[in-house]
């Protein structure tokens, strides 16, 4: 018992506390009939995989996460929510549950294989390693824009059509109402004009 | 309790089969798209980690490339949503499922 309690490390601690949690909310957001828990929940999960690319050194991948991941993307999902009904439980017609399961888990099993792939294959050797004494966000730097400079810019002119096709899509007859139908619309002008 | 390599890569494929049962199962296009999320944050979990294994900036890179492309693919794929929640009022496959031949 002392010797086991002698190996633990603050690392192991903290990826077991990490992987548990995040694999608890990840369940609770796949599952979850609510859609604001299911939000709200995946939020969370994403927050703690940050908590992931810190512990292995990625730095920079990290803050990346929670401002990309946490900051914009949940934010924009809260966004979207107010154009949905989210107090209102989901109702799904339960599909055959038989051959979903039968289908995960075959995809599953391949999956294992593709990620053991690594564990076992021993020629694999580093294209650009890291640098000694030098910070993870600087490293970073060096490589995205000296060896990744090309993707990085398609990435960015991605991301400016994205915006557009997002504006132009959910921008479309923005004034009218979703939720009240047109008389209430209709309504609220009477009662301003009786005044 | 030494973490290697193995672990990160488990955990990440507990995640992706997590994402990979919730686009099987659900029905509502919006809890397809929570779903996605689960899955590419697995991947990056394990690009992250085989990058910190093997001392290769590579898979960070690639993880950031992931990201931006999440980032877009929530843009459009809102918007999406929003028009078909405007003209349908409902965002289940079920319901949207309209070219019966």
């Amino acid at each position: 018992m002392d010797n086991f309690i002698a190996t633990i490390t603050v690392e192991g601690v903290a990826f077991y506390i990490f992987s548990i949690l995040t694999i608890g909310l990840f369940l609770i957001t796949v599952m979850s009939k609510n859609v604001l828990y299911a939000m709200t929940s995946l939020a969370a999960a994403m927050v703690l995989i940050s908590g992931f690319f810190f512990l292995l050194g990625a730095d920079f991948l990290g803050v990346v996460q929670l401002i990309v991941y946490v900051g914009a993307i949940m934010a924009l999902y809260a966004f979207a929510m107010m154009f949905f009904d989210a107090t209102r439980d989901i109702k799904e017609k339960n599909t055959n549950n038989a051959l979903v399961f039968l289908l995960g888990g075959m995809s599953a099993l391949v999956l294992v294989l593709m990620f053991c792939a690594p564990i076992f294959s021993e020629n694999i050797e580093a294209l650009y390693p890291m640098h000694e004494g030098v910070g993870n966000a600087q490293d970073v730097g060096i490589v995205l824009f000296t060896k990744y400079l090309v993707p990085f810019e398609v990435a960015a002119l991605m991301l400016l059509v994205a915006m557009i096709a997002g504006i132009i899509l959910a921008g479309k007859k923005m004034d009218m109402s979703l939720t009240e139908d047109m008389n209430a619309d209709d309504e609220i002008m009477i009662v301003k004009d009786k005044k | 309790m030494i973490i290697g390599l193995s672990h990160y890569l488990i955990v990440s494929a507990i995640i992706f089969s997590i994402g990979l049962v919730g686009v099987l199962r659900r029905r509502n296009l919006l809890m397809l798209f929570f779903a996605t999320e689960v899955m590419l944050n697995a991947v990056n979990i394990a690009f992250a980690a085989i990058s910190h294994y093997y001392n290769d900036l590579t898979g960070q890179m690639f993880a950031f490339f992931i990201i931006a492309i999440a980032a877009s693919e929530v843009a459009v794929g809102l918007g999406i949503l929003i028009v078909l929640f405007k003209k349908h009022g409902s965002l289940d496959l079920d319901d949207l499922a309209n070219m019966k031949g």
